[in-house]
C-alpha cells in the first residue's frame, strides 16, 4: 500500500479510537492525574523535538543558517503573542530574506 | 415530538436539537473568532504540506479522517523529512493521546443516541473541548460543542484543500522560506505549554537535544521518537501535581485566548479540575487538535 495512504489511514483510526474513549467508558474509567501529566509533557516534548530538527536539520545534515534563524524570527513572534498568521510570515519571510541575500 | 413534561427536564431537553439559542451571549462570537483562526492555520497546513512535496490528496484526506491540527502538522512533518509512516502515525499517534482525556472530559455533552456519540467522538478536538468545559449548564454545553465542532471541521478542511490548491502553484518553495514556516507553527503550538510549565521546558530542551544530536546516526522519524526520553528531565512536585503541566493546545491563537474565557469562571475551573487534563482547557482553544 502506499506509505502516505498508510500513515493516514493508521492515524486516523488511531486517532478516532482514542475519540471513542470518553463515549464509550465515560464515567468508568478516568486518567490518573499523573498520567495526564505526562501525556501533557510528553506531547510538548514531541512538538519541540519535531521543531528543532526540522529548524537544525535536513536529511542527516545542517540545514544551514538561514532556516534556524526564520524559525527564531518565528519564535520571537510566537513568544511576543503576535498571530498566529504573522508568526508564519515572519518565519518564511526572514528565511527568504536571507536565502535573497546569499545566505543559505 | 417531545411530550410537553419532557421539555421541562433540563436533563430531557439535551435529546433535542442543538439551537444558537442555547449559546450564552458572546459565545458564539468566541467561536466564530477560533473558526476564523483556524482558517488561516488549515491553509497554512495545506500550503506547506503540498510545497514540502506531499501530492494534495494527502493533506486532505489526512484533514477530513484524522482532523487533530498538531498531529497533522507533525506527521507530515516526519514524511517530508523522509522518516517513513509508521514513524509519521506513531509521532502523530502519540500526540493525540490527549485526545482521549478531553474525549472523557466532554463525552455527556455529545447527546445519548450512538449516532450522536459516533459522530460527535470524531469532532472532539482541544477547541471543542475548551468550549464545551467554559459553559454553565448542560444544555449550553451540547450547544457549544455541535455548533463549536461542525464549523471547526468545515473550517478546517475547506482551508486544507484552498491551501493544498495554493500550494502546488507554488513552484521553488526554498525561495519563499517555507521549510522554516513547518517548524515555526510548531514553536507557535507549543508556546503557551512553555510558557506556563517548567517541566515542560526542561523535558522538551533535553528532548530537542537527544533529537537533534541522534538525527546523523538514526534514520528519519526516530530521533523525534527518541527525544521522549526527555520526559526523565521532570520534576515531581509533591501535592502540586496538577499544577506541573499544561495541555498542548493546539494551535495558540492569542485572540481566541483572550475571548473564550469562561462566563462561569468557577463553575468552569471546577469542571475542568475533576475532568480534564491540568490547566483548565478554556484558557487555550487552537486548531482541530
Amino acid at each position: 500500500m502506499n506509505a502516505y495512504l498508510l500513515c493516514v489511514l493508521v492515524l486516523a483510526a488511531g486517532t478516532y479510537a482514542f475519540r471513542l474513549a470518553g463515549p464509550l467508558l465515560h464515567g468508568r474509567v478516568e486518567l490518573p492525574v499523573r498520567v495526564q501529566e505526562l501525556l501533557a509533557v510528553g506531547a510538548t516534548v514531541l512538538l519541540v523535538a519535531l521543531l528543532a530538527t526540522g529548524a537544525l536539520t535536513e536529511g542527516q545534515d545542517f540545514a544551514g543558517w538561514a532556516r534556524p534563524l526564520g524559525v527564531l524570527v518565528g519564535g520571537v513572534l510566537a513568544w511576543r503573542r503576535a498571530p498566529f498568521a504573522f508568526v508564519v510570515v515572519g518565519a518564511a519571510g526572514a528565511t527568504a530574506l536571507l536565502r535573497l541575500v546569499g545566505i543559505s | 415530538m417531545r411530550s410537553p413534561h419532557r421539555t421541562d427536564d433540563p436533563v430531557e431537553r439535551t435529546t433535542g436539537l442543538v439551537r444558537f439559542s442555547d449559546l450564552p451571549p458572546g459565545v458564539l462570537r468566541d467561536i466564530a473568532l477560533v473558526w476564523a483562526a483556524d482558517l488561516i492555520v488549515g491553509v497554512s497546513f495545506g500550503a506547506i504540506a503540498v510545497a514540502d512535496g506531499l501530492p494534495v490528496w494527502v493533506p486532505v484526506t489526512m484533514s477530513l479522517l484524522v482532523y487533530a491540527g498538531s498531529a497533522q502538522f507533525s506527521a507530515v512533518a516526519v514524511l517530508t523529512a523522509g522518516g517513513g509512516a509508521a514513524a509519521a502515525a506513531a509521532t502523530g499517534l502519540l500526540l493525540n493521546t490527549r485526545t482521549a482525556a478531553f474525549s472523557l472530559a466532554v463525552a455527556d455533552s455529545l447527546g445519548r443516541s450512538w449516532a450522536a456519540r459516533l459522530v460527535g467522538a470524531h469532532l472532539i478536538t482541544d477547541e471543542t473541548a475548551a468550549f464545551v468545559l467554559a459553559q454553565p449548564d448542560r444544555r449550553s454545553r451540547k450547544a457549544a460543542f455541535w455548533i463549536s465542532g461542525i464549523g471547526l471541521f468545515a473550517m478546517w478542511n475547506v482551508s486544507v484543500l484552498g491551501g493544498a490548491l495554493a500550494g502546488s502553484v507554488l513552484g521553488d518553495t526554498g525561495r519563499f522560506g517555507l521549510d522554516a514556516a513547518f517548524p515555526a507553527v510548531l514553536l507557535a503550538l507549543v508556546m503557551p505549554a512553555l510558557r506556563d510549565s517548567g517541566n515542560a521546558r526542561r523535558a522538551g530542551a533535553l528532548g530537542a537535544v537527544i533529537a537533534v544530536a541522534a538525527t546523523p546516526v538514526l534514520p528519519a522519524g526516530a530521533p523525534v521518537l527518541l527525544a521522549l526520553l526527555g520526559l526523565v528531565a521532570i520534576r515531581r512536585r509533591p501535592g502540586k501535581a496538577t499544577a506541573a503541566a499544561a495541555p498542548v493546545p493546539d494551535v495558540a491563537l492569542a485572540p481566541a485566548q483572550d475571548q473564550a474565557q469562561p462566563q462561569d469562571q468557577a463553575q468552569a475551573q471546577a469542571q475542568a479540575q475533576a475532568q480534564a487534563p491540568e490547566t483548565p482547557a478554556p484558557a487555550s482553544p487552537g486548531t482541530p487538535s
